[in-house]
């Protein structure tokens, strides 16, 4: 693990204000640019976005080695409580968002307490969240009187489709962008806030030895939980939000063992350890699934040889590359380009 | 439909003990990597999936079902050993946990792989057994002699690891990684073999599977995590303790279903596995964890 910059404020850096300047010009340059496809750009934008708030959630644990292999589970309450409580009592997503997150705290801390307090770690913690996951797809489809089961369901249209109450802004792409790139400043806050803390510190230390970090005082249990009640509360709200944008919901789109997975894949190939290997990551699998996707449509000859097959293209690569990513670059995208910066710059 | 203590009970019993040979022999290619290797394949369902594929068109291209089961018995244990070479060898010495990660990409790859060489439609290898009637309950034949094939071959990996050569030293290097080499043990050559018998035993369980379910490239992930669990409950490399998991975890699944909607069996088996873990962290007959 790199050597931490202690207590540092954020570098804001004249790095830092382009960065931010950028992306929230973005849509106007992608307007300029791509005029009469803007809208597909943007979808484009606000995926990759929703999906780096989620990641980055995930990360948050997965950085001190709490590898979950079922955030799918997050998100997944985070989607459904807040549509079915829109669809079937008429409750608004401003309650229904925050009883999703309690929900799904909930049920990270009564997953997780036992896990810590018997020291539950490495492959069992996987195979255990990998449980959840399951569990919770698997009532969902049982629920299929409310979710419609495996074909997943969509949150009830207010007015014209654009509404505060319902918090619906699919429609306006424009105004979806900027929901999304709130939703993602405030993921890398959280981050930043916990890469400050003391937590940061004595969850680094029980990474390593947790015997010797309880010796010298550390509540490993708690310092735990704490990770990851924060973890599964925000996976419930990028969950929450990407049902609202995308306006349906499905076990495997939103919830289950895929999105799981992905999750993990995603966060490794950007980069476990720093701030914005997430969103690298997030940047990194839906550019390649879209590209390849593009390129396959676009190119007749490519279509013709693959047919149908050309839809698992993207995840064959995919896989492919994950396999190298963790062989050869286990720190990620830009975990190891910041490392190489680094050893050159000393 | 309520619950009662009936023949249609007794029937979903005794078809959850089927179940059981079934799951156990999953199980226990599984059991045998992470005894000796100390690595979770993730892609262990994706696994039995290629084997099913194989066994399915060798017997399409015109090979008599004996035959056909040896070839995807065959290309599944060519396929651990090959597993075990290109992607577990290279992060063996670095944490477990990308261990089981490297492999969750073979998953994704396989599965891949799998969809453009065959398509996503439902293959049906199109043999039928019929079923038995034994006083008013029906049980599938094929499944009894999935259950039987399944036990024998239990004994038959039994009787390798305790009666062979080879045996010996795999279970000697399954209890001590460190001193078997200095031994004279080639570890590099026992994890080989070991993921080949691994694998193969993914191809036993594949043809069996192929009997008694249609195949399709995601047909992992419907079974993956229940093998997990199994091996979990019964305590990772525990095979014995696999064997016991598999039959509680089928009974609940066979129960649930026929008392409730499918999907409830298998939630409830998978809380269950949930709340057996917290009670009995190290499995449910856990000697090493």
């Amino acid at each position: 693990m790199s050597a931490p910059d202690i207590a540092r404020w954020p570098r804001i850096s004249v790095g830092a204000i382009a960065g931010l300047a950028f992306v929230l010009l973005l849509p106007f340059i992608v307007r300029l640019l791509f005029g009469p496809s803007e809208k597909y750009y943007l979808h484009l934008l606000i995926q990759i976005l929703i999906w780096a708030f989620i990641y980055t959630s995930w990360a948050l644990m997965g950085r001190f080695g709490l590898t979950s292999l079922g955030h799918g589970a997050f998100t997944g309450i985070g989607a459904y409580v807040t549509v079915l409580l829109w669809n079937f009592a008429g409750i608004t997503p401003w309650i229904g968002i925050p009883v999703a997150i309690l929900m799904s705290t909930v049920v990270g801390v009564l997953i997780g307490y036992p896990c810590f307090s018997l020291r539950i770690t490495g492959h069992y913690f996987g195979l255990l969240t990998l449980a959840l996951t399951e569990f919770v797809r698997l009532c969902i489809v049982g629920l299929r009187d409310y979710t419609g089961g495996s074909l997943g369901t969509q949150p009830r249209r207010y007015g014209d489709g654009i509404s505060l109450y319902a918090l619906q802004f699919e429609p306006d792409r424009m105004l979806a962008y900027y929901v999304a790139v709130a939703l993602w400043l405030f993921g890398l806050f959280v981050w930043w806030r916990v890469d400050r803390s003391m937590d940061r510190y004595a969850l680094d230390a029980a990474s390593q030895d947790e015997d010797a970090a309880s010796s010298v005082g550390i509540n490993v249990t708690r310092e735990k939980l704490k990770i990851t009640a924060l973890s599964s509360g925000m996976c419930a709200l990028g969950g929450a939000i990407f049902a609202q944008y995308q306006m349906y919901i499905g076990p495997d789109t939103i919830a289950g063992l895929g999105v799981s997975l992905n999750m993990v894949f995603a966060v490794v190939s950007g980069g476990v350890w720093v701030m914005l290997g997430p969103t690298v990551g997030a940047i990194f699998t839906q550019v390649l699934s879209e590209v390849l996707r593009v390129a396959i449509q676009g190119s007749a000859t490519l279509k013709s040889a693959l047919g149908s097959a050309a839809l698992a293209l993207d995840s064959l690569i995919y896989g492919l590359l994950l396999i190298l990513f963790i062989i050869y670059m286990p720190k990620g995208i830009l975990g190891t380009i910041l490392e190489r910066r680094k050893r050159r710059r000393s | 439909m309520d619950c009662q203590l009936d023949i249609f009970f007794l029937e979903a019993l005794l078809n959850g003990i089927l179940l059981a040979g079934l799951l156990a022999l999953l199980a226990l290619g599984l059991n045998l990597v992470f005894g000796v290797i100390d690595v979770v394949w993730i892609c262990y369902a994706e696994l039995v999936m290629v084997g099913m594929y194989g066994v399915h068109f060798s017997y399409k291209a015109g090979a008599p079902f004996l035959l056909a089961a040896a070839i995807g018995i065959a290309i599944v244990a060519v396929a651990g050993a090959l597993l075990h070479v290109l992607v577990i060898r290279p992060v063996l010495d670095s944490e477990p946990i990308n261990q089981l990660l490297v492999t969750g990409g073979v998953l994704f790859f396989l599965q891949a792989a799998a969809t453009m060489a065959f398509g996503i439609e439902f293959r049906n290898i199109g043999i039928s057994m019929g079923s038995a009637n034994v006083a008013d309950m029906s049980f599938s034949k094929s499944r009894i002699v999935s259950f039987v094939v399944a036990l024998v071959s239990m004994l038959g990996l039994w009787l390798f690891l305790r009666r062979s050569y080879i045996g010996t030293a795999i279970r000697a290097i399954a209890q001590d990684r460190q001193i078997m080499p200095l031994m004279g043990v080639d570890s590099r050559k026992i994890y080989i073999v070991t993921s080949a018998i691994g694998g193969g035993l993914a191809g036993l369980a594949a043809t069996l599977m192929v009997l008694n379910y249609d195949i399709y490239p995601q047909i992992g992930l419907q079974f993956g995590p229940l093998v997990f669990m199994i091996c979990v409950l019964g305590g990772l490399g525990n095979m014995v303790g696999g064997f016991v998991a598999a039959f509680i975890i089928s009974q609940f699944i066979a129960v649930g279903s026929s008392c409730f909607h499918t999907e409830w069996g298998y939630a409830v088996a998978f809380l269950f596995f949930m709340i057996a873990i917290f009670v009995r962290p190290q499995g449910l007959f856990g000697g090493k964890s």
